[in-house]
């Protein structure tokens, strides 16, 4: 998992700072902030929110970075310190109640995080079709790349309410898969999400409306092919 | 074996008699098209499920009752949500028109103000795509509670639906796009002449949220 995006603002550093400053010593400082937990935070997206027009506009895509991963963030952060502070007087069913918020949340955030690096521009990475061991194992496993991408598009149809698709690779055997997820559900278990796609409304619903299959087909336009192939070569 | 064909249901008002609190195009496609669609898969589903029955096929049968459930549950709780509806100046909108049910509401929340907030909690909640419910209850008692349904999930059984929300994000994201409280919280739209708050355009959606607009004294927001 890319460790740029699911970035935390580690506590250590402004506690060095403030060490720096001569308030504490740095031993002191890493004592007295042990306890501190690194906040989840929005990372930034490596081209603009038009970047990706016309296939997804950029109102869709300001609001989606901008309103809905932040309620995400902000969220799981929430959930987080709820978890924490019920720990700390012992009340576990306190902590195990927050449970759903947590995987509601802190999914929204691995999801989207992982969304925004595996789109790109039509004029850089976006788009065309993979090439190398992927392609290959898209051969392999799919029979071509055309039926994988029929596939995924029958599986973002099928989704029943608000949900992703993704392409996984399976970590014991290797071989890829298609899974879908309910609502912000994460990809966990035994696969790895390779590629990503958000079928909730807001992902498309300014621009396509109620014709989703638009969005669905559109969207391989500016898929990273790049991205996801690290991912496959990685895991 | 004779198939029902169900079919989509006219709207006793005009898309635009919900404005400002709805927008007319949020209705014109939320009807003619999403509940269109469900109505056609839902027929689609039901020839296929006589089909698979008169061919004594109980794989298919039991495949299709997913895509039954998902359709005749979005046509049952989308014809019931428009009748549960009424332009504002309507004598229907007005509680006075329900006596009974405000009596029983305030019996169970202290108030009909309780009830809205205790309402729109509930369907802030929702994770996902789904439903917020006034239900009366099975069983001697029948008294009113809230419930929440995922996706199209329909209230049956015991249960009987008495007003329903729906929280899909096409209920309202061409209005108040990313910001939920103005759709659930009571009288969320104060009206400004003849530009109301909630029929902003969308791209004051993304620089003046709706949220703020509403939450805003009207004489400081005149842009929007």
């Amino acid at each position: 998992m890319s460790s740029t995006l699911l970035r935390t603002a580690p506590a250590l550093r402004g506690a060095l700072r403030a060490a720096g400053a001569g308030a504490i010593k740095p031993a002191a400082a890493l004592a007295s902030t042990s306890f501190v937990r690194g906040k989840a935070t929005l990372p930034d997206l490596s081209y603009d929110y038009g970047a990706l027009e016309p296939f997804i506009s950029g109102k869709i895509m300001e609001l989606h970075h901008k309103k809905h991963h932040q309620t995400y963030v902000t969220g799981l952060n929430s959930a987080l310190d709820t978890i924490a502070e019920a720990e700390s007087k012992g009340d576990h069913t306190k902590a195990a109640t927050v449970a759903p918020l947590l995987n509601f949340h802190g999914g929204g955030h691995v999801n989207h995080s992982l969304f925004w690096e595996n789109l790109a521009p039509a004029s850089r990475d976006g788009g065309g079709e993979p090439s190398g061991s992927l392609k290959t194992a898209i051969n392999d496993d799919f029979g071509s790349f055309d039926t994988f991408r029929k596939q995924m598009n029958t599986a973002l149809a099928g989704i029943q309410g608000s949900g992703w698709a993704w392409l996984v690779k399976d970590k014991q055997t290797g071989t890829l898969g298609l899974v879908t997820r309910a609502n912000q559900d994460p990809v966990a278990g035994p696969y790895t999400p390779l590629l990503g796609i958000d079928a909730w409304e807001h992902a498309y619903y300014l621009q396509y409306e109620n014709r989703k299959a638009e969005y669905f087909e559109a969207i391989w336009n500016v898929v990273n092919w790049k991205t996801v192939a690290a991912r496959f070569e990685k895991n | 074996m004779a198939v029902t064909t169900y079919s989509l249901p006219k709207l006793p008002y005009a898309y635009d008699a919900l404005e400002p609190a709805i927008s007319g195009q949020i209705m014109e496609l939320h009807h003619s098209k999403h509940h269109q669609a469900y109505v056609t898969n839902l027929n689609k589903a039901l020839q296929s499920h006589v089909a698979a029955a008169t061919a004594g096929d109980i794989a298919t049968q039991i495949a299709l009752q997913p895509v039954i459930r998902f359709n005749g549950g979005g046509h049952i709780n989308h014809s019931l949500f428009w009748l549960n509806l009424a332009p504002t100046a309507s004598a229907e909108a007005n509680p006075d028109s329900a006596r009974a049910l405000v009596a029983e509401i305030d019996k169970t929340w202290g108030s009909l103000d309780a009830f809205k907030k205790a309402f729109a909690a509930a369907l802030l909640a929702i994770q996902g795509s789904g439903w917020g419910w006034l239900v009366r209850e099975d069983g001697p008692a029948r008294s009113l509670r809230i419930v929440t349904t995922k996706d199209q999930d329909p209230v049956v059984g015991g249960e009987v639906p008495v007003f329903g929300v729906d929280m899909w994000e096409h209920a309202y994201y061409l209005q108040v796009c990313a910001h939920l409280t103005p759709f659930v919280t009571p009288n969320p739209l104060p009206s400004r002449g003849s530009f109301p708050c909630g029929s902003m355009s969308l791209c004051l959606c993304v620089s003046l949220p709706c949220y703020a607009c509403v939450h805003a004294s009207l004489s400081s927001h005149r842009e929007c």
